[in-house]
C-alpha cells in the first residue's frame, strides 16, 4: 500500500510538467519543492533532535547570498555554489556552537537572536549586500552544459536536488547516529548516561539542518535569479516552521505535506486578500488548539477515529 | 563633544523605553516560561491605542495609562484563554504567541494604515533644557525617570510584598506553592497582564521618540531578546542593565558605524551567551 502511494506520487512529480501544461504553475510546484526541502532541513532539527529554530532563514539566506554575491562580482557557477556551501555550513557551525548553549526555551530564543542578525546584515550592511534593493543575478548555473532556464529544466533539477535530500534525509535518521539523535530527544539524560555526547550529537544534526537549508536557499536564488533581505525575515522562518509543524515533525512525508499546503494557501489567499499574515497567524494558533501533533498524524488520527467509530456502528448492527 | 553628550542622553532614554518593554518580557520569560513573542506586538498595539485615545481628546499621560489598562486586559485575556491550556509546551506557546503577533501586527496595518503615526509629547515637556552644554529635550528625561519608578515599584512588590512572595514561591516550586494554598495560576494572570500593560505603556512612551509604524514589533521585539539574554531572565536589574547597554549600542552603533549597527547590537549578547550563559544578572542554569 505505502509502496504504491509511493510510486505514484513519484510518477506524479516525474510527469508534473506535462500535466501543469502553464509555466507559472509549473514555477509554482518548483517553489513547493524547494520550500519542502527547506522544511526538511528544518525538520531535522525541530523533529528529530527536538530543538525549535527560529534562525533557519537565516541559513537560507546565507547560501543564497553567498552565491549571489560572488557570482555578481563575477567568479564562476561551480565557484560560487560550492563556496555558498561552504560558507552556509560554517555559519551554521557558528549557529550551532551559541544555540546549544541552551536548551529548550533557551535554545530557541538564541535562534531568534542569531536569525535576526543575519537579517540585519542583509538589510544594513548596504556596501555588501545591496541593503533593501537586493542582489540579482545573470543567469542560471548550467550543469552538465544542460540549459535550466526554462522552467521545465529547472523543475526537474529541483527534483533531483529534492529526491536527493528526501533521500539522504531517510538514510539519516536510520542510521545509529539518527537514531542516537531521536534518542537524545526523548531522553537526553539516559543518553548520556549511556555515554553519548549528546551536545556533539546535536550539533552535527544542527549543521546538517543547515546545509539543507542552504541548499533550499542557493536554489530559491537559482530559481528567481534574485535574492533580498526578505527570506531571511523572521517571518519566513516562521513560515518554514510552520511547514514542519503542519506537516507533522519527525516524519519524512509531513514537511512536504507542509511546504505543499502553506506555499499553495498563500498563492491562493494572496490572489483574494492581501491579509496574508493575518491567515498565517490564525493558522498557528488554530493548529496548536486543534492538531496540536500536526496535520499528517492529526488526519491519520481523525481518520482512524471515524473508520473504528464506523466499523463499531455496523458491529452494532 | 556635544554630538557625543546629546547621543549619550538619547541612549539613557532609550534604555528607559528598552526596560518598560523588556521589564514585562523578562518576568513572563522568567517566572512562567513562556517565550512570549507578541511582546513586540504588545507595544506596538499600546502605542497605536494611545493614538486613537489621543485622537478620542485623551491628554498624553491619560491616553498612555488607558492604553496600558486596555493591554492588560488584551494580555489577560491571550493567557486565559490560549497560554493557559499550553503550560510548560514550549513548541506550542512559541506558535500561538507568534502566530498571534502576527495578527495583532496585520491587525493594526488594517486599522491604522501603513504611514508612521508621530505621537506629540505633552505641551509641558515639549521644551528643551540647557544640559552639559547642549539643549536637551525635556521628553526624554522623563521618559528615563518613569522606567525608574516603574522599576522601582515592580522591584519593591516582588521583593517586599506579600504579592511578591507568593510569585516567588510559584515560580520556585509551583507544587509546593498550591499546597499552601496559593493560587499559583491567577499570579500567572497578574504577571502576564502586568507584562502586557507595561509593554503598552511602554508604546505609548515611545511614540514620541521612535513614532508609530508598521514594522515596530518586529524592531522592538528582538531587543527585548537581546536584554533578556544579557540580563538574564526574570531579573528586574538585569533587565534594567541589559537595557541601557542596548540603548548605548544602539545609538552609538548607529552613529558611528550606521552599516554594521545591528551586529555591533548583538555582539556583547554573543559573548555574555559563550562566557555566562545564564545572563549577567541571572540564576545559575537551569535547564
Amino acid at each position: 500500500m505505502k509502496r504504491i502511494a509511493l510510486a505514484v506520487s513519484l510518477l506524479l512529480l516525474a510527469l508534473a510538467p506535462l500535466l501543469i501544461d502553464n509555466s507559472y504553475y509549473l514555477n509554482i510546484a518548483t517553489q513547493v519543492l524547494i520550500s519542502a526541502i527547506f522544511a526538511q532541513g528544518l525538520n531535522l532539527l525541530v523533529g528529530y533532535a527536538g530543538l525549535v529554530s527560529l534562525g533557519h532563514a537565516g541559513l537560507f539566506g546565507v547560501g543564497a547570498y553567498t552565491a549571489a554575491f560572488l557570482l555578481a562580482s563575477g567568479s564562476g557557477q561551480v565557484a560560487a555554489a560550492a563556496l555558498a556551501i561552504g560558507v552556509t555550513l560554517a555559519t551554521s557551525a557558528v549557529f550551532a556552537f551559541l544555540a546549544l548553549r541552551a536548551t529548550g526555551i533557551g535554545f530557541f530564543m538564541i535562534t531568534v537572536a542569531l536569525g535576526q542578525i543575519a537579517w540585519g546584515i542583509a538589510y544594513r550592511w548596504i556596501s555588501l549586500t545591496g541593503g533593501d534593493n537586493g542582489i540579482s543575478i545573470a543567469a542560471r548555473p548550467a550543469p552538465f552544459g544542460i540549459s535550466l532556464a526554462g522552467a521545465t529544466p529547472f523543475f526537474y533539477a529541483t527534483l533531483i536536488v529534492f529526491l536527493a535530500v528526501q533521500g539522504a534525509v531517510a538514510v539519516f535518521t536510520r542510521s545509529p547516529l539518527g537514531v542516537s539523535l531521536r534518542g537524545t530527544r526523548d531522553q537526553p539524560r539516559r543518553m548520556t548516561a549511556l555515554g553519548f555526547n549528546v551536545w556533539l550529537i546535536r550539533f552535527i544534526a544542527f549543521v546538517l539542518s543547515g546545509l539543507v537549508s542552504g541548499i533550499a536557499g542557493l536554489l530559491s536564488l537559482y530559481q528567481t535569479k534574485f535574492v533580498s533581505p526578505h527570506v531571511l525575515s523572521l517571518g519566513a522562518s516562521a513560515e518554514a516552521l510552520l511547514m514542519v509543524i503542519s506537516g507533522g515533525t519527525a516524519t519524512l512525508l509531513g514537511p512536504v505535506v507542509g511546504a505543499a499546503i502553506v506555499v499553495a494557501m498563500k498563492y491562493i489567499v494572496s490572489a483574494y486578500v492581501e491579509r496574508w499574515n493575518l491567515v498565517l497567524g490564525a493558522i498557528f494558533v488554530a493548529i496548536v488548539l486543534f492538531m496540536p501533533e500536526g496535520l499528517v498524524p492529526g488526519s491519520v488520527r481523525l481518520w482512524r477515529k471515524l473508520r473504528s467509530a464506523g466499523t463499531k456502528r455496523e458491529a452494532v448492527s | 563633544m556635544n554630538l557625543w553628550v546629546l547621543l549619550a542622553i538619547n541612549s539613557i532614554a532609550m534604555g528607559g523605553l528598552l526596560f518598560l518593554l523588556s521589564a514585562g518580557f523578562s518576568l513572563i520569560f522568567g517566572l512562567m516560561k513562556i517565550p512570549n513573542l507578541t511582546h513586540g506586538a504588545f507595544f506596538m498595539l499600546g502605542a497605536y491605542l494611545g493614538i486613537s485615545f489621543i485622537r478620542l481628546g485623551a491628554p498624553f499621560w491619560l491616553a498612555a495609562i488607558l492604553a496600558a489598562l486596555t493591554m492588560a486586559a488584551i494580555g489577560g485575556i491571550i493567557e486565559r484563554l490560549l497560554l493557559r491550556r499550553l503550560a510548560n509546551q514550549h513548541q506550542a506557546q512559541v506558535l500561538v504567541t507568534l502566530g498571534l503577533s502576527f495578527m495583532i501586527a496585520d491587525l493594526c496595518l488594517m486599522f491604522w494604515g501603513g504611514d508612521p503615526l508621530a505621537i506629540q509629547a505633552p505641551e509641558a515637556l515639549r521644551v528643551t533644557v540647557p544640559m552639559l552644554g547642549v539643549r536637551f529635550p525635556l521628553y526624554r528625561l522623563a521618559a528615563v525617570l518613569v522606567a525608574v519608578l516603574a522599576f522601582a515599584i515592580l522591584w519593591l512588590m516582588i521583593d517586599r510584598t506579600r504579592l511578591g512572595a507568593m510569585i516567588r514561591a510559584g515560580v520556585d516550586d509551583p507544587a509546593m506553592a498550591r499546597v499552601v494554598g496559593i493560587r499559583v495560576s491567577r499570579l500567572f494572570t497578574i504577571i502576564f497582564c502586568l507584562g502586557a500593560g507595561l509593554a503598552g505603556f511602554g508604546g505609548v512612551m515611545g511614540g514620541p521618540i521612535l513614532s508609530v509604524y508598521p514594522g515596530l514589533d518586529t524592531d522592538m521585539l528582538p531587543l527585548a531578546l537581546i536584554v533578556v539574554i544579557l540580563g538574564g531572565s526574570g531579573s528586574l536589574v538585569g533587565a534594567l542593565v541589559g537595557s541601557f547597554i542596548v540603548g548605548f549600542l544602539y545609538n552609538f552603533g548607529q552613529a558611528m558605524f550606521p552599516e554594521i549597527a545591528y551586529v555591533i547590537l548583538f555582539l556583547p549578547m554573543l559573548i555574555v551567551l559563550v562566557v555566562r550563559p545564564q545572563g549577567l544578572f541571572g540564576k545559575a542554569a537551569a535547564s
